[in-house]
């Protein structure tokens, strides 16, 4: 337990990086909002 | 790299390339502006006697083995190793289209970007065929992907409503062959939603986009009908309509807010109290010299706006009222995967629109712009240089981006944007980079506010 910080996630993105890639994804700007990219918010489909 | 903000109260480090987040006390706050790998066992005495003056030197020595230990866990300053993935940028199958169904709208919106509907070249409607032949096309250049996303868009698409059913019933006719599923989602102003249509939506649209900007009188000021008049006493029983026969199926309600509503935060919340709970508010797109457009100098306004609606959210969520706003979602676990955050909307490679004359773009944003139609449904052709152009935007490929923090959130932003302002899908158009990193510090802050919260509840 540290004292100064809190780490709030797991972190992961370099692990996803390893498995990722496989395009399954829905397409980002698709639907729900048609300016404003916003990937982040989204699930991987695997 | 991390980016390091303060918010709400909160210290938040934001270690770019691992994801990690991380709160922190002032003395870690101020200590990482002080210290960078390469790290050493012990804290530098330099760093030591500049910071003794506010903090406790034992201190300063325990913060500063924590921030290693961190590092050496590779979840502070770790590297940015992705690059070598964008390599494998080559263009990819097309798995999602946008059938620009109705070029023909019966509102006016003062600030549409596609010119009242006929995105500045003349009102028409899809026909059947058309439709087909883009089916058609969706099919046969899918590749490998299953799911398959169409969406029908506007102009106003229940403008065309008989066709938009005959395509889903042609496309639900080729799944079991293809081996594929289709996704429809639909974006209308709701002049046209009646129990028939209503139904069919909630049958077969899988999301569903409800255009309203929140409050009556900024609704009525420019979403305006043909005579003049506004248009939310008419469309929001339509939707309360929609949404309570919907189930647990997706939709969102949208807004779009002007420089007419920078407390639009009242309007997210209008929208709430109206019984909506997946809400989205979307900065206006335009030229800068109309008076409704949001410039350099509404942002600091639009800044506070933001701020005050997450800090009002998380409020309203103590007291057990929750909703989703679109842009403060956000899966800091098990969102998507690197490679895919390398490139974003996936426009002009996965991602294609079509024209009522079957002109392909790559995206409903691009139409009519010459210079980037890729093709034709009718003449077969499609080009593949510019596929092959957009599919190598990415990240890395962007200059700004590139060293952005906020990359791999917002995946090098909206190529539409960054050719209508800046004539060049590389180059980042600025004003949208600030609003897009205000939103993720709002929502990474959101995250952090609401696990606080519970570890309080927990002790
Ligand atoms: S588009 Fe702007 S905010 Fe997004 S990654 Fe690029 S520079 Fe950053
Ligand atoms: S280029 Fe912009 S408008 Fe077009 S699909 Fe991508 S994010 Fe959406």
């Amino acid at each position: 337990m540290m004292k100064h910080i809190v780490t709030i996630n797991k972190a992961n993105l370099k692990k996803s990086a390893e498995k990722g890639g496989c395009g399954k994804c829905q397409a980002s700007c698709q639907s729900a909002c048609k300016t404003s990219c916003t990937v982040a918010n989204q699930k991987c489909e695997k | 790299m991390i980016h390091k903000y303060k918010l709400n109260g909160y210290n938040i480090i934001l270690d770019v390339n691992s994801g990690g987040v991380h709160i922190v006390d002032e003395l870690t706050y101020d200590l990482l502006d002080n210290v960078k790998p390469p790290f050493e066992k012990e804290c530098p005495a330099n760093v030591i006697e500049k910071m003794q003056r506010f903090y406790q030197e034992r201190e300063i020595r325990s913060c500063y083995e924590e921030v290693v230990e961190l590092y050496n866990s590779g979840i502070l300053y770790s590297d940015d190793d992705y690059e070598k993935y964008a390599s494998y940028a080559v263009a990819s199958p097309v798995k999602a289209m946008c059938l620009l169904i109705s070029q023909d709208c019966n509102l006016r919106c003062e600030y549409c970007f596609a010119s009242t509907g006929d995105y500045g070249c003349g009102r028409k409607l899809m026909d059947l065929t058309t439709g087909k032949q883009a089916i058609d096309f969706l099919l046969e250049n899918s590749g490998d992907r299953e799911n398959l996303e169409l969406d029908f868009f506007g102009g106003e698409p229940l403008m065309n409503f008989e066709v938009v059913k005959q395509i889903v019933e042609y496309a639900r006719s080729k799944e079991a062959e293809y081996k594929k599923r289709f996704r429809f989602t639909i974006t209308t102003n709701g002049m046209l939603l009646n129990d028939d249509v209503i139904d069919f939506v909630n049958k077969e649209m899988s999301n569903v986009v409800l255009s309203v900007d929140g409050r009556p009188e900024v609704n009525d000021r420019v979403r305006k009908r043909v005579d003049g008049t506004g248009s939310y006493d008419r469309i929001m029983p339509k939707y309360k309509e929609l949404v309570a026969k919907r189930g647990d199926k997706d939709y969102y309600v949208r807004a779009t807010f002007t420089k007419y509503n920078l407390d639009f935060a009242n309007d997210v919340f209008h929208l709430y109290k109206e019984g909506f709970d997946q809400l989205s508010a979307e900065p206006v797109v335009g030229d800068p010299s109309m008076p409704y457009a949001i410039t350099e100098k509404e942002l600091p306004r639009v800044f506070g706006e933001y701020e005050r609606l997450a800090e009002m959210m998380l409020v309203n969520e103590n007291k057990g009222k929750k909703f989703n706003f679109f842009h403060f979602m956000l899966d800091l676990d098990q969102g998507p995967c690197a490679i895919k955050r390398l490139r974003g909307c996936g426009s002009g490679n996965e991602y294609v629109a079509i024209t009522p004359d079957g002109d392909i773009y790559p995206c409903h944003q691009f139409v009519g712009i010459e210079e980037y139609k890729m093709g034709n449904l009718m003449a077969g052709t499609f080009d593949m240089d510019i596929k092959k152009e957009f599919a190598a935007a990415h990240i890395y490929s962007k200059e700004e981006c590139r060293k952005c923090w906020a990359r791999f959130y917002c995946s090098g932003g909206c190529n539409a944007n960054n050719y209508i302002y800046n004539h060049d899908i590389h180059a980042a158009h600025k004003l949208s980079c600030e609003l897009e990193k205000k939103r993720l510090e709002c929502a990474i802050m959101m995250k952090a506010a609401r696990m606080v919260e519970k570890e309080h509840f927990e002790d």
